[in-house]
This record gives C-alpha cells, sequence and structure tokens, in this order.
C-alpha cells in the first residue's frame, strides 16, 4: 500500500461523472471540415509547409516551428488545404487566430509511417525526437511540448514519475474512459517515459472514485513496478503539486517546477499519445473528448480528431438545442464559457459541457466580502484569497504579488465556498495579466532607455570627433601659415623679394599709381573745362566718371544680349528659360546699380556744371 | 552645583562633536553620486522618449521633476504613470495636463516601403535608433523597437509615415476585471 499524504484545502463539488461513463468511447468521425490553429499551446506558433489547394495525407506534417518552443501539426485526415487564416479558436478570449482548413476527402488515406518494435535499441535522444515530431502536447492543461518536459536539465534527475489520473474535476470522464478502455497503451506510454527518465519511482495516482480504471490499470501493471495509488477523492487532487503533496508528501517550490524537487507529472492522454508515436509511428491527430451536459441526449467520450469543430461533436451527442443554456470547454470549474460553436477541438481540450439553465446557473451578482476566511480553507495553495481579492480590486498589483498570486492555480475552490459569489478566479486571473502586462511594459521601456542612451552616447562621440578633426585642420592651417610668414620673414632679412605675394602686390601697386597718373593727366588735358579747378584739387575719393559709364554700357549691353539670348530660347521652347529669366533679372539688377553709381558719381563731381548735365542726359 | 552644570555641558558637546564628526564622515565616505530620485523617476516614465514633456527625452524630465516640476506632462506613460509618480514623490496626483497632448493606445510607426525616397530624415529623428535604412535606399522600421514616439512623422518629406494603433490580439489579450455586479436592490429595480 503506497503511503499517501493530504493537502490542506480543497472541496467537493458534486460529481456528475456517471453521465458520461455510461458509453463506451465512440469514434466521431470525420466532419466537412477540419480547423487546426497554429499553436495549441505555449511557446511560439508554427509555421504553414502547405498551401492552399494542396493534398495532404493523414499524419502528414503540415506546420512545424523553425525556431523556439513549439511542436508540429499534422493533418488528422487525408484532404485538401482549404484555407490558411484567421478563425474562431478555443481561447477565453473568444479572439481568431491562425489557423490551417482542411478539407477532408474521405479517404482517409495514411502517409508512411515508420513504427518502432524495440524503442531500446534507440539512443534516448532519438526517442525523444520521435516525440516531438509526433506533436505530442500536455494533455492535460497547458500543453507544454512533451518532448522537453521529459528532458530536464542535467542536474535535476527525476526519482519519481507520476501519472495523472487523479482527474479531479467535475463532469470531465475522458481520462477515465481511456484508463478503462486503453490501459495497455497508458502502461506502455508510461513505460517509454520511464525508459527516458530513468525515475526510482514510478506511480500512477488515481481518485477512488474510479474503481474500474484503477483496475483495468493493476490488470495491465501486472509484473511491473509500477505502483497503483487510489486517493481520496477531493478537488483539486488532480492539481500537478496537489497530487506530487499526495504521492510523495514533498512541495513544490514557490515559482518552481516539479522537476527542482525531483518528481514529474504526466497527463494520461499524454502517455497514450507517445505509446501511440513511439508503437505506431503516429503523431497526435486525436484526441479524447468527454461530451456532457444535460443538454446532450447522449452524453459520453468521444474518440475526435484534432480540428473537429465543437458543433460537429455536439450534434454526435444528441444536443438538445432548446435546453442548452451555457457551453463551456473545459471542466466548470477551471472551464470559460464558450460563444461560439465554430471552434476546434485542439491538443488540449478535454471536455465539453452543454449546460442546461438548471444545471449550470448564471452567476448571482457578487456581494460584498464578508470576511468569513471560507476561501482561505478551500485554498490548496494555502494562499489568502480575500487579500489576493482586495489587492486585485484595488489594483494593488505589488502587494498582491508579496502575497504569492504567481502561485494560485486558478482552481476555483475559492469562488466555489465563497458565501458572497465573488468571482474571485476572475480577478486573480485578471490581476495576473496586468503584472506580466506591465512587467512587458517595463521590459521595453527598459530597453528603450538603453537604446536611447546608446544614442546619446554615439551623437556625444560623433560631434567630439568632428571637433577633432576641425582643431586638427585649423591648427594644421595655422602651422601653414606661421611657417609661410618665417619664411617670408627670412627672405626679407636676406634682402630678397622671394614672397611671391609680396611681389604680386607691389605690381598691382605700381599698376595703379600708373592708372591714376594716366586720369589726371586725362582730366587735366581740357584745362579750358571748369571742371579742371576741382580736379586742380588733390581728390582721391573722387569717382571715375569714366569708368563707371564704361561699367554702365557694359552692363546695358550684357543685357541686351541676354534678353535676346532668352527670346531665342522662347522661340525655341528651350528647358533653360527660368535659368535665363533670372540671369535677365540680375542683369537689370546690375544695370541699375551702375545707373545709380553713375548719377551719384555726377551729382558729387558736378557742384556747378549743370549746364554739363543738362547737355549730356542720361539715358 | 556649578561643577555639575559645566561637566554635563562639556559631556554633551563632546558627544555633539562626536557625532559630528562621525555624520560628516559619513556623508563623505558613503556619498551616493548623482541623484538617485532621478534614477526611480525615470525608472516610472515610459521611455518613449517623444519629447511631449517639453524637454527632450525622459530623463532629463525626470531631472525636472525631481527639482520640483509637475508629473502631469507625460501623455504616453498616462494616468498609471502620474499615479505611480505622486506614489514615489508622495504628492496628490493630477490629471493630465492637455497642453501636452492626450493619453492614446500605443501606437507604432510603419513606413510605406513603395513611397518612401530614402533621405534618412526620420532615421536622425529616431530617439531610439529603431529605423533602419541608408541614403537613397529604402528605410523600415523595427517595430519590436518602436515606442510610438511620433517624430519621425513630422521630418517625412513624403509623408510616408503611418502612425498605427497595436490591436490586441490573442497573444496580449489578458482578463478583465470582472464587471463589478450591482448589489441585489439595485438589480431589483433595474429589472422593475
Amino acid at each position: 500500500m503506497t503511503q499517501l499524504w493530504d493537502f490542506s484545502g480543497g472541496v467537493h463539488p458534486a460529481e456528475h461523472k456517471q453521465l458520461s461513463t455510461g458509453r463506451p468511447i465512440r469514434t466521431a468521425g470525420i466532419p466537412s471540415q477540419l480547423v487546426l490553429p497554429l499553436q495549441q499551446h505555449i511557446g511560439e506558433p508554427a509555421e504553414p509547409l502547405v498551401a492552399v489547394g494542396d493534398h495532404v495525407l493523414k499524419g502528414q506534417k503540415i506546420a512545424d516551428v523553425s525556431h523556439g518552443m513549439g511542436l508540429p501539426v499534422h493533418a488528422p485526415t487525408s484532404g485538401i488545404v482549404a484555407s490558411i487564416g484567421d478563425y474562431p479558436v478555443p481561447h477565453p478570449s473568444g479572439m481568431a487566430d491562425k489557423c490551417i482548413v482542411l478539407k477532408p476527402d474521405g479517404k482517409d488515406e495514411w502517409c508512411e509511417r515508420y513504427p518502432l518494435s524495440d524503442y531500446r535499441k534507440l539512443d534516448r535522444n532519438e526517442v525523444l525526437g520521435i516525440i516531438h515530431s509526433a506533436g505530442v502536447a500536455g494533455m492535460g492543461g497547458a500543453g507544454f511540448p512533451t518532448d522537453i518536459k521529459l528532458k530536464p536539465s542535467r542536474d535535476r534527475k527525476v526519482d519519481t514519475l507520476i501519472l495523472n489520473g487523479a482527474e479531479c474535476e467535475p463532469y470531465i470522464t475522458a481520462d477515465d474512459m481511456t484508463m478503462r478502455e486503453r490501459a495497455d497503451k497508458v502502461v506502455a506510454g508510461l513505460k517509454v517515459m520511464a525508459w527516458i527518465l530513468r525515475p526510482e519511482r514510478c506511480v500512477i495516482g488515481i481518485e477512488d472514485n474510479k474503481p474500474e480504471a484503477a483496475a483495468a490499470l493493476r490488470e495491465a501493471t501486472q509484473g511491473t513496478k509500477i505502483e497503483i495509488a487510489v486517493i481520496p477523492t477531493k478537488y483539486p487532487s488532480g492539481g500537478e503539486k496537489q497530487l506530487i503533496r499526495i504521492l510523495t508528501g514533498m512541495e513544490v517550490p514557490s515559482g518552481g517546477i516539479p522537476a527542482d524537487i525531483g518528481v514529474m507529472c504526466q497527463n494520461i492522454g499524454t502517455a497514450v499519445a507517445v505509446a501511440q508515436a513511439v508503437f505506431e509511428g503516429t503523431p497526435l491527430i486525436r484526441r479524447i473528448v468527454t461530451l456532457t451536459g444535460a443538454a446532450l441526449e447522449t452524453p459520453g467520450n468521444f474518440d475526435v480528431l484534432l480540428g473537429t469543430p465543437v458543433q460537429y461533436l455536439l450534434d454526435q451527442a444528441g444536443l438538445q438545442p432548446d435546453n442548452v443554456s451555457r457551453l463551456i470547454l473545459g471542466g466548470p470549474m477551471m472551464g470559460y464559457t464558450l460563444t461560439t460553436t465554430a471552434v476546434p477541438v485542439i491538443k488540449t481540450s478535454n471536455c465539453i459541457i452543454a449546460a442546461t439553465a438548471s444545471e449550470l446557473p448564471a452567476p448571482p451578482p457578487e456581494q460584498a466580502c464578508i470576511r468569513c476566511g471560507q476561501c482561505a480553507e478551500a485554498c490548496p495553495m494555502e494562499l489568502l484569497p480575500q487579500q489576493l481579492f482586495w489587492h486585485a480590486k484595488a489594483e494593488e498589483f505589488e502587494k498582491a504579488e508579496h502575497l504569492n498570486l504567481f502561485d494560485c492555480i486558478e482552481c476555483g475552490a475559492c469562488s466555489y465556498v465563497c458565501p458572497s459569489s465573488i468571482p474571485l478566479v476572475q480577478y486573480y486571473r485578471y490581476a495576473k495579466g496586468e503584472i506580466r502586462l506591465q512587467r512587458a511594459e517595463q521590459l521595453k521601456a527598459d530597453r528603450a532607455r538603453e537604446r536611447f542612451e546608446a544614442r546619446q552616447q554615439r551623437l556625444e562621440r560623433e560631434q567630439l570627433e568632428k571637433d577633432q578633426r576641425r582643431k586638427e585642420r585649423a591648427k594644421a592651417a595655422a602651422e601653414a601659415q606661421a611657417k609661410k610668414k618665417a619664411d617670408a620673414e627670412k627672405a626679407a632679412a636676406n634682402g630678397e623679394v622671394v614672397d611671391e605675394r609680396a611681389a604680386r602686390s607691389a605690381l598691382v601697386e605700381q599698376a595703379l599709381a600708373r592708372k591714376k597718373a594716366s586720369t589726371n593727366a586725362a582730366r587735366i588735358q581740357p584745362a579750358d573745362k571748369p571742371e579742371a579747378a576741382t580736379l586742380a584739387e588733390p581728390a582721391p575719393e573722387e569717382p571715375d566718371i569714366q569708368a563707371l559709364e564704361k561699367q554702365f554700357t557694359q552692363a546695358q549691353t550684357k543685357l541686351e544680349t541676354m534678353q535676346a539670348m532668352l527670346e531665342d530660347a522662347k522661340a525655341q521652347q528651350a528647358d533653360n528659360l527660368d535659368k535665363l529669366e533670372r540671369a535677365v533679372a540680375k542683369n537689370h539688377d546690375r544695370v541699375k546699380r551702375a545707373e545709380d553709381a553713375l548719377t551719384e558719381a555726377r551729382r558729387m563731381l558736378a557742384p556747378q556744371p549743370e549746364a554739363r548735365s543738362e547737355t549730356q542726359p542720361i539715358k | 552645583m556649578w561643577t555639575g552644570i559645566l561637566i554635563a555641558v562639556l559631556v554633551l558637546l563632546g558627544l555633539a562633536l562626536v557625532f559630528g564628526g562621525l555624520l560628516g564622515f559619513a556623508s563623505e565616505r558613503f556619498r551616493v553620486e548623482g541623484n538617485p530620485l532621478v534614477e526611480q523617476i525615470d525608472a516610472l516614465l515610459p521611455q518613449t522618449q517623444c519629447g511631449q514633456c517639453g524637454f527632450p527625452g525622459c530623463r532629463p524630465y525626470a531631472e525636472s521633476i525631481a527639482s520640483g516640476d509637475a508629473i502631469n506632462k507625460c501623455p504616453p506613460g498616462g494616468e498609471s504613470t502620474i499615479k505611480a509618480l505622486a506614489d514615489l514623490l508622495d504628492v496628490e496626483p493630477q490629471p493630465l495636463d492637455a497642453e501636452h497632448g492626450v493619453e492614446q493606445a500605443r501606437r507604432v510607426a510603419v513606413i510605406r516601403e513603395d513611397e518612401c525616397i530614402g533621405c534618412t530624415k526620420c532615421i536622425q529623428a529616431c530617439p531610439v535608433d529603431a529605423i533602419l535604412g541608408a541614403a537613397k535606399h529604402m528605410h523600415t522600421v523595427i517595430e519590436s523597437e518602436c515606442t510610438g514616439c511620433d517624430l519621425c512623422v513630422e521630418p517625412c518629406p513624403v509623408d510616408c509615415i503611418d502612425m498605427i494603433t497595436i490591436e490586441p490580439d490573442i497573444r496580449s489579450w489578458v482578463w478583465t476585471p470582472p464587471t463589478s455586479g450591482i448589489i441585489a436592490t439595485d438589480r431589483q429595480e433595474a429589472s422593475a
């Protein structure tokens, strides 16, 4: 007899299991359309390997993950890919996600399979590879990829392998019926997992409300060292941490995983999937689903192809559409209400409840917490649900986190016992979601800050480099100047005119002096003219009328040529018209300036000779 | 009697000197570099680096808050940031200053790539280097790094940058809080 422990808290809700255990497992058949979500579990979504219109065979891989944690998706039957796009998927949000839609051709034609007769001859990693490529995921809850779970890090040796046959949630009987009818497959799968992990102890935990299942497994495990532990019925004994506590007396540390204390839990359905993957070469393309509830005529368990729409299954189980008030995917404690029956069955769907109004009445209105403390007594994780509720409601998420909100397994025991019918779990889910969002945002903000600071540093560095270069250039220029100056000085000291520039400026000065002399001479020539008097005086700032006149006429001729060119260009439709126009405008300015300068000069030059300006009117 | 008073005064004086010396030593020895309050404030700001507060980035605004500026100038952070800042600084939370903009859903910049002329103006404007591209070549936004600050939209000469609101999808979805139930008497009234 296996020693058992007890976990604190827990509740005993009405079981309603006999509803669906009366009939053997039926095969649901092939619906007219299969919808296969590309993400059926935590991790990365798979990428399609097929295109619309492709013909696929049963068991063919139609989507796979290229990076990250994830699993391939296989075609549950042969047929044609009808579409790849967003369709409603089973998710509490009721949102759509990327799916592959398959139109079965009815032939149910298998692709080639490679069954293994003796897996023991292979390397353990090869067997894990087979499990991975068969797309096996945990079929109990979150759907964690089984191959990754079966390969704990080297420093964590799994001593105890537990097969979870507790199935504690009301209504659900999928694992119960699997154990009853497919006990040999369950045990075969468990043996493969035990061979991979090499644990010291191998236990199957079954609640005492499933005596048939326990008997079937006892028979199947005859002659092996596998223990069958029949545990008392109490919700949520099927919770991973609770079952570990019951069977080993150990507690999984907060925030840790069972492998941290050398324990691993696997689901019954997963064991069957592993057995099929290894011994038959069959990927995970079907699962057992419980269809139950008072609104069904023939409730029971069905062997369902993944991707089968919920509506098709409900029809098979004899849905009475007038009686159904609520459709629930999963159990009544942890499941969620379905908003549409178009969603498909996926790897983690274990139960569909079509409940009548009297069976699952709408939750009564939430009332004020009276601090009765019943939730704390019911909590299997020994948390303080009441305090968590206050903090979650007041959005004091940090305080809720301090009270180990993330250890909550969302089993719903607290909401079940609450006399004020407060939807406690919903508050916790909300708080958890908000905390995760905040963490993600904080992460993003930190990265943005890092990038911003890196950019600032880069800009600063670039500015510094630029300044440095400018300084160097200025320094080089100054040095060159200094050198030239020194050379010139040296030359001057030697009495030579080596400096070209000095020589040139001397030449220019000479030329200027010559020119001045000649103009003065020209002015002096008409000595009878009245200007002579003024010219006799030294007038260095006196404007040169002749030069100005010359400039003016030059500008005028230039303007005329430009205008002529513009006319030409206009006639020829040339594309440089606007350039020419600008040039003409510029020349106009020039002419005007020259004219102004000339008049100014004349005005200055002629204090008395008005007669001259009259005789020579300026045009 | 006077000696008693004298002794008391001397003892107190001695104690004052000793502790004063200790404090002085400690303040030198354990000096904190920079203003730790600025770090704390900066950690609460959303790091959009959008400049809507009027400062060139989140850190300068954090510095300004630390020296007494208003805490309600950050539209991307919105109410939650103001609340967090009010908690940290122990001041009354104020409503968001509308002068600096309104709180919006998270957005991301997207370049219409066939219209991009490759001018690099948006690259220079991006405060977090989230735009890739080279001169005369198409640019693109690294979506996961974009803070949705808007700063790249205005410099674009061909207006090929759109700010797109991030729609919630199945992976970003979170549970909503339960709609707070009306109490039984209200319910009767509501149904009546």
